[in-house]
């Protein structure tokens, strides 16, 4: 019986809003646009946030990632033109930091230099990334074909290599470039094995990272990866950086060393570890300390500071819409002043008066939620689409949004339903 | 209801005592009713007449429990009505009262049908069992081929009868009528009269106020209202 009277009231009031089709669309409207905004907003924030996360997960929450940095002009001592500026990380750095740290994981020494590689009669740039066979377990890379560096390679100075795909769509197009060479700096090294690539990181407000120095990326397609003691071998650890005025030698012999640690609780307090040990060791600040797993809470952080903030937004757009509500319904009341009279004189109570404004209500902003849930769920698609911009609808936001139109809903038809349960039938029967 | 009103003993479907009404506009007190005793037997035909504030409208008012009395009691079919609450005189207005206006007050939304269903719907009428109990209605005021239009299609009469058929939804106790021919020419306003008639006979309780003289001759009793008060009854 329950249901039926149900069924009848939202039949009713259906039919009311139908008869007003002008106005119950224009005052969904309202709703229509709240709620999009909600969903579409916290998508966009979301997919931001997303990608951001994955960025920087990608660098590991374990991890704790020393560059070498070029310092500033005024703690390089002066001297003459020609003198050698020595900087950054060193081997020795390396072997310190697996002897003193407790419970390291693995500790992975990075060289880059940027060169041309030559395959039959086509070159590309790339960087070269000198390491250590145990690269793979801090960094996203995956070896499709092959295998990465060993141990032997590293021990024997190796004349081989590892390289990216965008390397082989490049350089090798068509070819199968397992056990092919490669000529980089009069050098051939033989390819060993094919990794995926690894995107960089985009910018993106706090959790940018810093490019290593010696790294030009706009120049090079993709990454080569050989032995660290290769690398030393053959490239040394001078560079001459040229300029118009003139230039200078600088010899570095890391760009980089990466320590994972066994869980991430241990992270800040071996970050400290390693400030100190850097600290102690090296007069210049010629290095730069990174954490993603601090990274990722910034991220965090920002990301809730972002919802908070475009949640509000769209949470006062809904409270207009509301208001428009309870405007027309107020309206819709008056209107039907007679008829409230007629209802009352035939038998109905306050509270089925009540019953009747409210549903109305009830039925413009579910139908309103409903089609803001679709127009939102539309727009991050399409923002995706011409912009790039990754965005990821929530299920949260449908509900939060659908939810919250349904309160909307109630609460700003409560006043104008009670306005007309109230009215004096007699008043009411005079009326005009 | 069968015509054997006559055979049993009339009982008082109405009964008011010394009823009293009186507005008050800030410090000041305007009585409409002074000292109403009535009585009204099941199946009576009565009508209420008398000049513009005489009060009419006032009577009509709390016989019909959408107001209540300054003072005094009203009883309707045996219960005392004059001190409820709202929720309870809405449920009273509801099963035990008919209500026929003036300017008919359908619901223009809602079809012949559905008009004469809405007294069912509020008491939780089962829609089949409504919808059947509409349809037999309105083929007793003679509608059964408009069942399915709205007011605005339908001429002043076949409003009226409408809304006669929506009065005897619930089979009330009693059926009040303002000026039902208030609007209407002078033949459908017989033919309205004519149904009212039918009721009569057929043992139903009439209340009607007017100004119409053709309408007063045919109740049985005609109570003249003047200043608040009875000045006379004439029976016919």
């Amino acid at each position: 019986m329950n249901y039926e009277l149900l069924q009848r009231t939202l039949k009713m009031g259906s039919r009311s809003l139908w008869n007003h089709r002008l106005r119950s669309t224009l005052t969904t409207l309202g709703i229509i646009f709240g709620v999009s905004s909600v969903i579409a907003m916290l998508a966009i924030g979301e997919g931001a946030s997303r990608e951001a996360q994955l960025q920087i997960a990608k660098l590991g929450s374990t991890n704790i990632i020393v560059k070498t940095v070029k310092p500033p002009e005024n703690q390089i001592a002066t001297g003459k033109q020609n003198s050698i500026l020595d900087y950054g990380l060193t081997y020795d750095d390396a072997t310190r930091f697996r002897e003193v740290i407790p419970n390291v994981q693995v500790v992975v020494p990075v060289r880059r230099i940027s060169q041309q590689a030559w395959y039959r009669n086509r070159k590309i740039g790339i960087e070269v990334i000198g390491t250590v066979p145990w690269y793979t377990e801090m960094a996203p890379v995956h070896v499709r074909q092959g295998h990465f560096l060993t141990d032997i390679d590293l021990r024997h100075q190796q004349g081989v290599c590892v390289i990216d795909e965008n390397v082989v769509k490049n350089l090798f197009m068509f070819d199968d470039p397992l056990d092919q060479y490669i000529k980089i700096a009069g050098n051939y090294y033989r390819v060993i094995g094919i990794v995926s690539s690894f995107q960089g990181i985009k910018a993106g407000g706090a959790f940018e990272l810093q490019p290593s120095p010696a790294v030009n990326t706009a120049s090079s397609i993709g990454s080569v990866y050989i032995p660290l003691t290769a690398a030393k071998a053959r490239f040394g650890e001078f560079t001459f950086q040229g300029g118009a005025s003139g230039g200078r030698v600088e010899k570095v012999e890391l760009q980089e060393i990466t320590v994972k640690v066994a869980s991430s609780d241990q992270v800040l307090m071996i970050r400290d570890i390693i400030e100190g040990i850097m600290s102690r060791f090296h007069k210049k600040k010629d290095y730069q300390i990174e954490v993603p797993l601090e990274l990722l809470r910034q991220a965090a952080q920002t990301k809730r500071i972002f919802s908070i903030v475009l949640g509000s937004i769209a949470a006062i757009s809904l409270l207009v819409g509301g208001i428009g509500i309870m405007n027309i319904m107020l309206a819709s009341v008056s209107e039907r002043t007679r008829e409230i009279g007629v209802r009352r004189a035939l038998g109905a109570t306050r509270h089925d008066i009540i019953i009747q404004f409210l549903s109305e209500t009830v039925l413009l902003t579910l139908m309103g939620g409903i089609l803001g849930i679709i127009l939102g769920s539309l727009i991050p698609y399409f923002v995706t689409l011409f912009s790039g911009m990754p965005t990821a609808i929530t299920f949260i936001s449908l509900i939060l949004a659908f939810g919250i139109s349904a309160a909307v809903g109630i609460a700003f038809g409560l006043y104008p339903a009670y306005r007309a349960a109230h009215m004096d039938p007699i008043e009411s029967l005079r009326h005009e | 209801m069968s015509s054997d009103a006559a055979v049993q003993p009339a009982r008082p479907i109405v009964l008011m005592e010394h009823l009293c009404k009186s507005y008050s506009f800030g410090s000041s007190q305007l009585p409409a009713l002074q000292e109403i005793d009535l009585v009204f037997e099941q199946g009576q035909y009565i009508a209420i007449m008398g000049p513009s504030g005489s009060g009419k409208s006032t009577l009509l008012n709390l016989l019909g429990c959408l107001d209540k009395p300054t003072s005094g009691s009203y009883w309707l079919g045996g219960e005392d009505v004059s001190k409820l609450d709202d929720d309870r005189l809405s449920r009273i207005r509801g099963q035990r009262i008919g209500f026929i206006f003036q300017s008919y007050n359908l619901i223009a939304q809602l079809d012949v049908i559905e008009n004469i269903e809405v007294p069912m719907y509020y008491q939780n009428y089962p829609q089949r069992r409504s919808f059947r109990r509409a349809v037999q209605l309105a083929a007793m005021v003679g509608l059964s081929d408009r069942l399915r239009h709205r007011p605005c299609e339908l001429s002043g009469g076949q409003q009226q009868r409408v809304a006669i058929a929506r009065a005897l939804a619930n089979d009330p106790l009693i059926i009040l009528g303002d000026e039902p021919t208030g609007n209407l020419d002078s033949h459908s306003g017989a033919d309205i009269l004519g149904i009212l008639d039918n009721l009569h006979k057929q043992g139903k309780t009439l209340i009607i106020v007017t100004h119409d003289q053709n309408v007063a001759a045919r109740a049985q009793r005609v109570i003249h209202l003047l200043d608040g008060r009875v000045e006379k009854e004439v029976y016919n």
